[in-house]
């Protein structure tokens, strides 16, 4: 397939998996202002929303206090924000204009309708109404483009660029949330795994649907470790680092045996999924969540490039 | 200028319609304003979720719009299209056959037929192409002709499209929103298909891959990309062919031949279906600032190892001063008369026509040589005191630049329009494929309206609207018509 065509479908695929995460992340905060200070801490939850959005600079260019009102504006529908979620909505269904012969009809009417819908909506005089049922339509979007891909795309290497930009991206976006979270959610002067963290962690375990499911797996009250254990380590959580490396492992190595070549972004990938396997949960924590978290998501960036460098361009 | 008498096609809004309009008037007659309401509403719908779109050029707000579609469709008889398809193969092997003379003997020079500085002194002429030899010797192999019809026997060819013709997306997405609005019409009355066109378009391409290819030849279509006005074709047309759709940028040359980057590496590519202007092409042989285009492209063309569809400078045979020599050329290839009329018009190169079209500005319609999108035209009757005179200076200073035409009164088609159903001026593109093995025409073509009362053009871009265009099989079919009888008696 051309390269650019190939450029394309994986980025729309990041910008979708982007706008999902950032309506997720706004949820979590969201459900966190609700809280009395005394469950939520003393912390600023929209603060900590525009860090793991990844977008500091560009807020505070343009405001001075984070609140409520700027923050969701911001990540929605910010003038100054390249990544809004509008922003990555539009770009992805740029992308797909560009692409269109290389999706299914299904897929391109999903990013179309939703385009259409974002110039409809005015966002300047949004309601918390209007909010939340903003964000359930964007996750929506997502799942709908997600599982339109799924479920109608020619398994040729279209469809595995798709994925390889969605995983990428979703990986990006775990760690990030793991890695705000960590500061925010573990004060220095708060005894782990006291009152205070409880609705935190599960607040994040929620942003990520993940609550029921860690349930059902851990059977216990809700720690921190095991909330890091389950979203890096545990592979039967989709949205894990690790799921997310096994199915980028496989894609690549399903390329490259396609192509019959092999080359630096299937050693990139090899490598970190080999960390993780040998991974425990105990020594991450003795080297640092944090560290970790950093570790990751430059090791993640590097895996991007190196798709990009060696499929393309 | 007096009013004449139009030709509707369907037989005005009152009386008797046309016999091959009787079911479709039929329909709409009983049909209650709210049925039609909700029939349009779909249209829009349809159309708007499949994103088919064009651009106005210097239009910000308008950077994508959606096409007026009306949902009466413009219908024409067997007999009619048959005539009209003899006519139009008959017109386009002349056309074919007239580029390759002009880039090659000139016999039709030398006959005296044809002027030889029209030729040479034309903006679409290409002197690259003088020492290329294109596969099969065809130039044209996608030519949109339209015609107007003043009568119901008279057809009149207003323009040759031999460049980079459009609109046949909208043909195809027309057939398929009446195809969901009107079941009901399709399962009664036979209605010759048309969505078999990318099939047709892509045998057509496949015939005239270079010697060189491989058995499968590697077709691409190339667009401008995304901003261009009819991107939304080019990659339907892509799409529906199965082949990629490339932009300049993919595709490069090395030891002339052309490649596509792949995430597999560099792949061969054989036959281009451009949609990108000549002089975009191939920064090395013409525009040097020129991005959408392939350096070296020209060169690979020359050395036989790629074939470009269209041909360059084709556009030599479609402008409006060598239109108005169109039956003497058919004449001179065919050996027949042209079965497709011309519009009378006067070549204001000539001095006794000049002064004549000056004197008669007001009843006339004066179009520039190489204009195209209705615009640099002047409608006589339509424009002012002042208008008119600005209008005499240009071609007062410029005469070979304009050819001018008699208004005709073109025939109309009922429409919906905010005042509800109303008669409008219409023409016909249909889309004539010449392949090296044989030439292909789907049966209709794009059927496009002056959607403004009264008004005769067309375009897109400046307020026209669509039709789907109908050739019903009208003629009596024994085993079909066996069949319909015993249904009835049943």
């Amino acid at each position: 397939m051309l390269a650019r065509t190939a450029d394309n479908l994986f980025w729309l695929s990041r910008y979708v998996e982007r706008a999902e995460s950032l309506a997720r992340i706004l949820d979590v905060a969201l459900r966190l202002a609700t809280l009395p200070s005394a469950y939520a801490g003393t912390s600023n939850e929209w603060e900590s929303a525009i860090d793991i959005a990844a977008c500091r600079e560009a807020f505070f260019a343009n405001h001075d206090v984070a609140n409520q009102a700027n923050v969701t504006h911001f990540i929605i529908a910010g003038e100054n924000n390249p990544f809004s979620i509008r922003a990555c909505i539009e770009t992805a269904r740029h992308n797909a204009r560009a692409v269109r012969t290389a999706m299914t009809t299904e897929m391109w009417e999903i990013l179309n309708d939703a385009w259409n819908e974002m110039q409809r909506l005015k966002f300047q005089s949004f309601t918390s109404k209007d909010l939340t049922k903003f964000l359930s339509f964007v996750k929506e979007v997502s799942l709908r483009f997600d599982g339109g891909a799924y479920r109608t795309m020619l398994r040729t290497d279209h469809f595995w660029f798709q994925r390889l930009g969605m995983l990428v991206e979703r990986a990006d976006n775990t760690a990030r949330l793991l890695d705000v979270k960590y500061h925010v959610v573990l004060p220095k002067t708060e005894p782990v795994g006291g009152g205070l963290d409880y609705f935190q962690w599960s607040a994040l375990l929620r942003a990520v649907s993940a609550l029921n499911s860690y349930h059902l797996i851990y059977r216990g009250g809700i720690k921190p470790w095991l909330v890091a254990d389950f979203l890096i380590l545990k592979p039967e959580q989709p949205r894990s680092l690790i799921s997310s490396y096994e199915d980028l492992n496989r894609v690549l190595d399903f390329l490259a045996e396609r192509y019959g070549r092999q080359g630096p972004s299937q050693r990139l990938v090899r490598q970190t999924y080999a960390g993780l396997q040998n991974l425990d949960i105990d020594t991450l924590f003795q080297t640092g969540l944090h560290e970790f978290l950093a570790q990751f998501l430059d090791d993640n960036n590097r895996l991007g490039m190196a798709i990009s460098e060696q499929y393309l361009q | 200028m007096s009013e004449r008498t139009v030709f509707d096609e369907m037989g005005g809004m009152e009386g008797d319609p046309r016999a091959i309009y009787r079911e479709v008037a039929a329909w709409f007659k009983q049909a209650s304003p709210e049925l039609i309401g909700n029939r349009k509403a779909e249209a829009e719908a349809f159309f708007r979720r499949i994103g088919i779109t064009f651009a106005v050029y210097g239009d910000e707000q308008g950077a994508e719009r959606i096409i007026p579609f009306d949902i009466l469709p413009r219908i024409l008889s067997n007999a009619e299209w048959n005539r009209l398809a003899e006519g139009l193969e008959q017109r386009v092997k002349a056309l074919n056959a007239f580029i390759g003379d002009v880039y090659g003997a000139r016999d039709i020079v030398r006959a005296g037929i044809v002027p030889e500085d029209l030729i040479l002194a034309n903006p679409a002429f290409r002197p690259e192409m003088t020492r290329i030899k294109p596969a099969a010797g065809l130039y044209s192999h996608i030519a949109g002709i339209d015609l107007v019809r003043t009568g119901p026997d008279e057809f009149y060819v207003l323009e040759d499209n031999a460049r980079t013709p459009s609109g046949v997306s909208y043909m195809m997405e027309n057939r398929e929103a009446m195809l969901r609005l009107f079941p009901e019409l399709f399962s009664r009355l036979r209605i010759k298909p048309v969505d078999h066109y990318p099939d047709e378009l892509l045998a057509t391409l496949r015939s005239v891959a270079p010697q060189s290819a491989s058995r499968e030849p590697n077709v691409v279509v190339m667009t401008p990309g995304p901003f261009n006005s009819a991107y939304y074709e080019h990659s339907f047309l892509a799409d529906r062919m199965g082949v990629e759709l490339v932009e300049g940028r993919d595709l490069f040359v090395r030891s002339n031949v052309v490649y596509k980057r792949t995430t597999e590496g560099p792949q061969r590519v054989d036959v281009i279906y451009r949609r990108v202007d000549d002089e975009f092409l191939d920064p090395l042989a013409f525009r040097p600032d020129s991005t959408l285009g392939v350096p070296g492209l020209m060169s690979a063309y020359k050395a036989g190892n790629v074939t470009i569809s269209n041909a360059v400078g084709t556009g030599v045979a479609d402008d409006k001063a060598v239109y108005s020599y169109m039956p003497e050329i058919v004449k001179f290839y065919t050996g027949k008369d042209a079965i497709l009329a011309n519009v009378p018009t006067w070549r204001c190169r000539e001095a006794s026509s000049l002064s004549h079209v000056l004197a008669n500005i007001g009843d006339l319609v004066v179009k520039e040589v190489n204009g195209s999108g209705g615009y640099g035209m002047l409608v006589g009757p339509h424009a002012t005191k002042a208008q008119r005179e600005a209008f005499s200076a240009k071609v007062r200073a410029n005469p070979d630049n304009y050819i001018a035409q008699p208004t005709l009164a073109l025939s109309t088609v009922p429409c919906y329009v905010d005042e509800g159903l109303a008669p409008r001026h219409v023409d016909l593109r249909p889309f004539v494929l010449s392949g090296a093995d044989k030439v292909r025409i789907v049966p209709g073509g794009l059927t496009r309206v002056a959607l403004k009362k009264g008004s005769l053009v067309v375009n897109s871009s400046q307020g026209g609207g669509t039709k789907d265009t109908w050739v019903i099989d009208d003629e009596p079919n024994p085993a079909r018509a066996g069949q319909s009888q015993a249904q009835k008696q049943g």
